[in-house]
């Protein structure tokens, strides 16, 4: 079987990011970048599909700048087997993204493409989707359970009301969710191990994918703040203020 | 302007989210019809004739849209909306399911999560978190949007006089199925839709001790939600989880009860009308965003509010 994991860079998950002065981005200017987390529980779940079945062949790509190559290395140091960066400079959309990934998907022919169901920079949660759309392919998105068997997947998602299972014949795209896993540390040896793992550079112009943004930016703000509160003294104080002063409750 | 409204409901009737997402739709503006795609869904679309503010009810029932599976819905979505400026669903987990999918098949990108409307193709959307908000336009010919459902009032689900169009297009791929689910049932009103929301985090330390919470939801009308942590540690199942990564809620009163306030958990309930913090430790994050913070431990706290309210 061959995977594919789609793993994006991202500003880490514990950065608390602010806009530009002039408002036409976000400062990432010396912020710590990390492999998405949703991406990194794609990656664990693809090794933990090899260490059932040996013959699995994992290939992380990701798209983004020259350094993208790092959150590439961190997943080959998981257990990946070879990488691929579809280097751009500039942020692509997630439409555009999609369409990268359906090129790879015609040079390597996946029987299964794992990915995370969101970044947690763009909260898009669109990738998985698209690439669905324009490969054809079944979907299971936002997942907790995965089982892979006899040509077929059986996704558990987390939805709303709880939790759906499906049945995809493969190929098929699975996004994951919080709780499909819970991914494990490189060890000192995986990660030099990784440097000598092929890592292979494409361009989205190398694959003819046009990449003209659809969506402009055009401002970016903090939220509104809210007012700092006050500190309550005990029950009676808080039930008095909830009643009288926000009258939120009768 | 033309805007179809992807309906969510369960086949007999439909869903809030539904109502929020044609608001969104109004300061649009433009006629509005409702897509209702599903199997046996004569009672959400008889519900969904009375909605204000709706010209048309378009019907497609099949067995193939029963478990709106994204594979056959998508698809028909995608010919339906074809022909109309805007295409808008809730952001629920139907629609940031399907939404996408349609979006590729007709080359659109689309947008998620939007939270207010500013003119026909920009819009803005909470990123990172919540921790910035984007004002985006778009320039693709049809826009296809999610919308934040707590970021809009509802519109009244009576008063409207919609006809009824059945449509006839079958789509089914084949390639997917359904298999089953488990969906909480409670007595509660819907997390999401909510007037007051009590979450409980990693300090309630076990199962059981939510009963404290929910006996306090009731005596508030209100629904309990959960942090990650306390899902993680299977305290309360998945569908509890508020934050970045789980459900948006936005009630009148929302009670923190052994939640420390990491960004995750805010992004998902910060825009709450009124915040209460219930922990012991007085430098949890939680305090700087709660306009009441009450210093204590949870199981003194939480009984004697029991008793009192
Ligand atoms: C302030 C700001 C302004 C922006 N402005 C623009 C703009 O004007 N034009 C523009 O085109 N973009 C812009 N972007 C970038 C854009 O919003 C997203 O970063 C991009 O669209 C990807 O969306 P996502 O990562 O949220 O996708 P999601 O759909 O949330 O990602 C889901 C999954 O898809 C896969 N995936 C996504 N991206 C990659 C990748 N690069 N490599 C490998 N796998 C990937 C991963 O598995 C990931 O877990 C902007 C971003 C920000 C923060
Ligand atoms: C990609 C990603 C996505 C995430 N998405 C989400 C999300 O959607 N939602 C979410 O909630 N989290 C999310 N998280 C997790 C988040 O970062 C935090 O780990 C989580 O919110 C912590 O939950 P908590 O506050 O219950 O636990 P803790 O941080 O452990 O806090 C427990 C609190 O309880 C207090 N306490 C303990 N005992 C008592 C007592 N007896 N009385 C009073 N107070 C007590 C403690 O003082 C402490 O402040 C996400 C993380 C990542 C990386």
């Amino acid at each position: 079987m061959k995977v594919l994991v789609a793993v994006k860079r991202v500003v880490d998950y514990n950065v608390k990011v602010r806009p530009t002065a002039d408002g036409s981005g976000v400062d990432l200017n010396n912020v710590k970048m990390s492999i998405n987390p949703f991406c990194e529980i794609a990656v664990e779940e693809a090794v933990r599909l090899k260490e059932k079945d040996p013959a699995t062949e994992i290939v992380a790509v990701s798209i983004g700048p020259q350094q993208a190559q790092e959150q590439i290395r961190t997943s080959l140091a998981l257990g990946a087997d070879r990488g691929i960066l579809i280097k751009s400079d500039t942020d692509l959309e997630p439409l555009a993204i999609a369409k990268c990934l359906k090129a790879i998907c015609d040079q390597e022919s996946p029987d299964l493409i794992l990915m995370g169901k969101q970044s947690i920079d763009g909260d898009n949660n669109q990738t998985g989707q698209m690439l669905g759309a324009l490969t054809g392919y079944p979907q299971g998105t936002f997942a907790s359970e995965l089982i892979v068997e006899g040509g077929k997947a059986k996704v558990t998602r987390e939805v709303d009301g709880g939790l759906q299972t499906v049945g995809l014949s493969l190929p098929a795209i699975v996004t994951t969710d919080l709780r499909l896993n819970e991914p494990r540390y490189a060890s000192l040896p995986n990660i030099m191990k990784a440097k000598k793992k092929p890592l292979d550079t494409t361009s989205p112009e190398e694959l003819g994918i046009d990449t003209t943004p659809r969506v402009t930016t055009l401002k970016v703000e903090p939220p509104p703040e809210r007012a700092a509160g006050i500190k309550v003294a005990d029950v009676d104080d808080l039930l008095y203020k909830l009643k009288n002063e926000a009258k939120v409750i009768s | 302007m033309s805007i179809l409204v992807i309906a969510e409901h369960d086949n007999s009737s439909l869903k809030p989210a539904t109502l929020n997402t044609i608001t969104a739709a109004q300061s649009i503006g433009g006629d509005i019809d409702l897509l209702i795609a599903g199997a046996d869904c004569g009672g959400a679309a008889n519900e969904a004739t009375k909605v204000s503010g709706i010209g048309r009810v378009l019907v497609a029932d099949n067995p193939a849209y029963g478990h709106r599976l994204a594979e056959n819905i998508a698809p028909l979505i995608a010919e339906v909306g074809a022909s109309y400026s805007h295409i808008l669903a809730p952001a629920t987990t139907t629609g940031k399911n399907i939404i996408p999918r349609v979006a590729a098949l007709l080359d659109v990108q689309a947008i998620s999560d939007i939270s207010s409307v500013e003119s026909a193709d920009t819009f803005k959307r909470p990123i990172y978190a919540g921790n910035i908000i984007a004002t985006v336009q778009s320039s693709d010919s049809i826009k296809v949007l999610t919308v934040r459902t707590t970021a809009f009032d509802a519109v009244s689900a009576e008063g409207g006089t919609a006809s009824i169009e059945a449509l006839t297009s079958i789509h089914n791929s084949g390639n997917s199925s359904f298999i089953g689910e488990e969906l909480a049932v409670s007595e509660r009103p819907e997390l999401t839709a909510a007037r007051v929301v009590i979450s409980g985090g990693r300090g309630m330390a076990s199962s059981d001790n939510f009963q404290l919470l929910e006996k306090l939801a009731d005596k508030l009308g209100g629904a309990v939600g959960a942090s990650r942590a306390a899902v993680d540690a299977g305290f309360v199942p998945n569908d509890m989880q508020v934050g970045q990564t789980g459900k948006i809620v936005a009630p009148d009163l929302y009670i923190a009860v052994g939640i420390s306030g990491a960004i995750q958990h805010l992004a998902g309930m910060k825009d709450s009308k009124v915040i209460v913090a219930i922990n012991k430790d007085e430098e949890a994050p939680i305090f700087q965003m709660a306009d009441y913070g009450l210093v204590a431990d949870l199981f003194d706290v939480v009984p004697e509010l029991n008793t009192k309210l």
